[in-house]
């Protein structure tokens, strides 16, 4: 089985609220002194992806980023974490594509990596959280897509068994491959620590490193800006609130304070 | 050429979801002078097209046999179908698991763009613009889509709804779609979690656990009979989910559920931003935390600083002295 799993490095999303500072020309956060980490909802579609391989033995798992240069830290990560092959595209075009030129991207890239059976993303992404990569690279490549997996099983020798998270509980998907899954978190897809030692084997790894040229895609349209969304305004939203703390000399009294106001609040519904 | 479409799924009916979703888009095509129209599709949804045609102004059916139960490609493809016929300006859908599964899909096969999560919706210069939370809830964009449709699928919950029209309803019609019942994706299983309870999305009191709880046990012993009490329903943060203390579904936040609860109690809730992007439209937040830097308590409207394994216990005293 040939699985591809889609990787995006991105600013530290547990990054303190005080910290958080937002560059108003280029509408992005403030890049600087921000930890780059791999999203987390893409280290559990790898994580998933291992552990598929691991209940069908044979399986080969590849990994693939769009992004700037450092990206390459996020994919001999996934290297390290027992990834087979990793791929990186060089944005050296549009500093912030929108979902639809990622989707283009990462589709060529695939396309030029080989067939796969399975294409994994993250649901979404701890930056701009739009959750629409997966999506859109199914309709980019021409094939189904189920949303939210947190496990997959082969059912046989051409079926996938998809669980996925509902609004009100789960789903089972039964899927032919080629199809693309966007992949959420769960307790059993927490994604391996790497070993120290093959930390330190991923960067003798081959790593296959790619222009968008190379792909057949003209970087200075990409430069031209954004044809499917373009973020228009970016903010920080003042919060009003005033936290009124409950007083009382004991523990009882501020209890019985705290319990007056939450009946107040309860029983005007 | 002009209009508004909003797209329900029957299944759900005329839930606080589906009514933000029909207020929206009312306000938005009265905003662009334009007609709204609504697709309603699945088995039994004639209730629901009812209560929608007292708001919109033409309602189209989408019930055949093929569509009676959600499959992703078939539904996908017979929504696309339908749009491509009615030619929308906007299609605006909720953010329930099909809905944001469908959105982008839909967006590409109608040379569209989308945007999910939308808090406010509205016409700009040039298309449609969208305000919605980004960095986790720590900034919002407004972003501008700049293709036609404008797909979007919003929190709707959030939306008000909008006043039944007082002239007479809107039209109600069938669709028959040429759909392809066969794909490569099929949904087999549907399992219902939390044993017929209210969804929390719905839910008007809401109590909350985070990390500092500690283990799955207090959830069931301390807070399940503090919920019962207030008439609340039970959920928690993405910590207290990933580690299998409770289910899935109960995580509240950017990657979990957006709630809008008149009240909502956290109880040992940090409030990381990814947290509060969750719970950003309740009405009422109460905190209880030992820590007084918490950010749980810069969004509470009253908080009380000890620790839970102490106020809780002696909180269901209170209120049920109080309650009689």
């Amino acid at each position: 089985m040939n699985i591809l799993v889609c990787l995006k490095q991105i600013p530290d999303p547990e990054i303190p609220a005080r910290d958080f500072r937002i560059d108003a020309e280029r509408r992005e956060m403030e890049r600087d002194g921000a930890n780059l980490v791999t999203n987390i909802f893409c280290e559990n579609a790898l994580e998933t992806a291992l552990q598929l391989r691991e209940r069908v033995g044979d399986a080969r798992i590849t990994v693939l980023s769009y992004g700037q240069p450092s990206a390459e830290d996020s994919l001999r990560k996934a290297l390290a974490m027992k990834a087979d092959a990793a791929a990186l595209v060089t944005n050296e075009g549009n500093p912030n594509p929108d979902p639809l030129a990622v989707a283009r991207v990462l589709a060529a890239a695939i396309r030029k990596l080989g067939a796969f059976d399975l294409v994994m993303t993250g649901r979404e992404a701890g930056d701009w959280g739009a959750g629409q990569t997966g999506a859109l690279v199914a309709e980019e490549l021409g094939l189904p897509c189920v949303s939210f997996v947190d496990s997959i099983e082969a059912a046989g020798a051409r079926l996938l068994r998809l669980k996925r998270q509902t609004d009100t509980g789960w789903e089972v998907v039964e899927a032919e491959p080629p199809v693309v899954v966007t992949v959420t978190n769960d307790e059993h897809n927490v994604p391996r620590i790497p070993k120290v030692r093959d930390v330190m084997m991923s960067y003798r790894q081959p790593l296959t490193k790619w222009t968008l040229a190379e792909l057949g895609i003209d970087a200075d349209e990409a430069r031209a800006g954004n044809s499917y969304y373009e973020v228009a305004e970016l903010f920080i939203p003042q919060k009003e609130t005033r936290c009124e703390f409950v007083t009382g000399d004991t523990l009882d009294e501020k209890v019985e304070a705290f319990a007056r106001r939450l009946v107040e609040v309860t029983r005007a519904l | 050429m002009n209009d508004v479409l909003i797209c329900l799924f029957a299944s759900a009916g005329f839930d606080k979801s589906a009514r933000g979703l029909a207020g929206a888009g009312r306000r938005l095509a009265d905003e662009l002078g334009a007609n709204l129209r609504a697709v309603v599709i699945g088995s039994e949804a004639d209730a629901l097209a009812h209560e929608v045609a007292r708001v919109a102004d033409a309602v189209t059916v989408a019930d055949q046999a093929e569509l009676a139960e959600y499959q992703p490609e078939t539904s996908l493809g017979a929504l696309a179908l339908l749009c491509k016929e009615l030619q929308p300006r906007a299609v605006l859908l909720a953010n329930d698991t099909y809905s944001q599964e469908l959105a982008p899909r839909l967006a590409h096969r109608l040379g569209g763009s989308a945007v999910g999560d939308a808090v406010e919706v509205r016409a700009g210069v040039e298309g449609l613009r969208v305000v919605r939370q980004v960095y986790g809830g720590k900034a919002q964009a407004v972003i501008e889509l700049k293709r036609v449709p404008a797909v979007v699928w919003l929190r709707a919950r959030s939306f008000a709804p909008a006043e039944p029209r007082a002239d007479e309803a809107g039209t109600i019609t069938r669709a028959a779609l040429d759909v392809q019942p066969l794909a490569r994706t099929r949904i087999v299983e549907r399992v219902r979690e939390g044993g017929g309870e209210a969804r929390l999305e719905e839910a008007r009191v809401i109590v909350s656990g985070g990390r500092g709880i500690g283990g799955p046990e207090p959830f069931a012993a301390e807070l399940k009979p503090l919920a019962d009490l207030l008439g609340a329903q039970l959920a928690a943060s993405r910590a207290a989910c990933d580690a299998g203390w409770v289910p899935p579904t109960w995580q509240i936040g950017q990657t979990g559920k957006k709630v809008t609860p008149e009240l909502y109690l956290a109880i040992a809730i940090t409030g990381a931003s990814q947290h509060i992007a969750g719970i950003s439209e309740a009405k009422t937040i109460a905190a209880i935390n030992t820590d007084p830097d918490a950010p749980i308590f810069k969004h509470s409207r009253f908080g009380i600083v000890a620790d839970y394994r102490q106020v809780v216990p002696l909180l269901r005293e209170k209120l049920a002295a109080l309650q009689k």
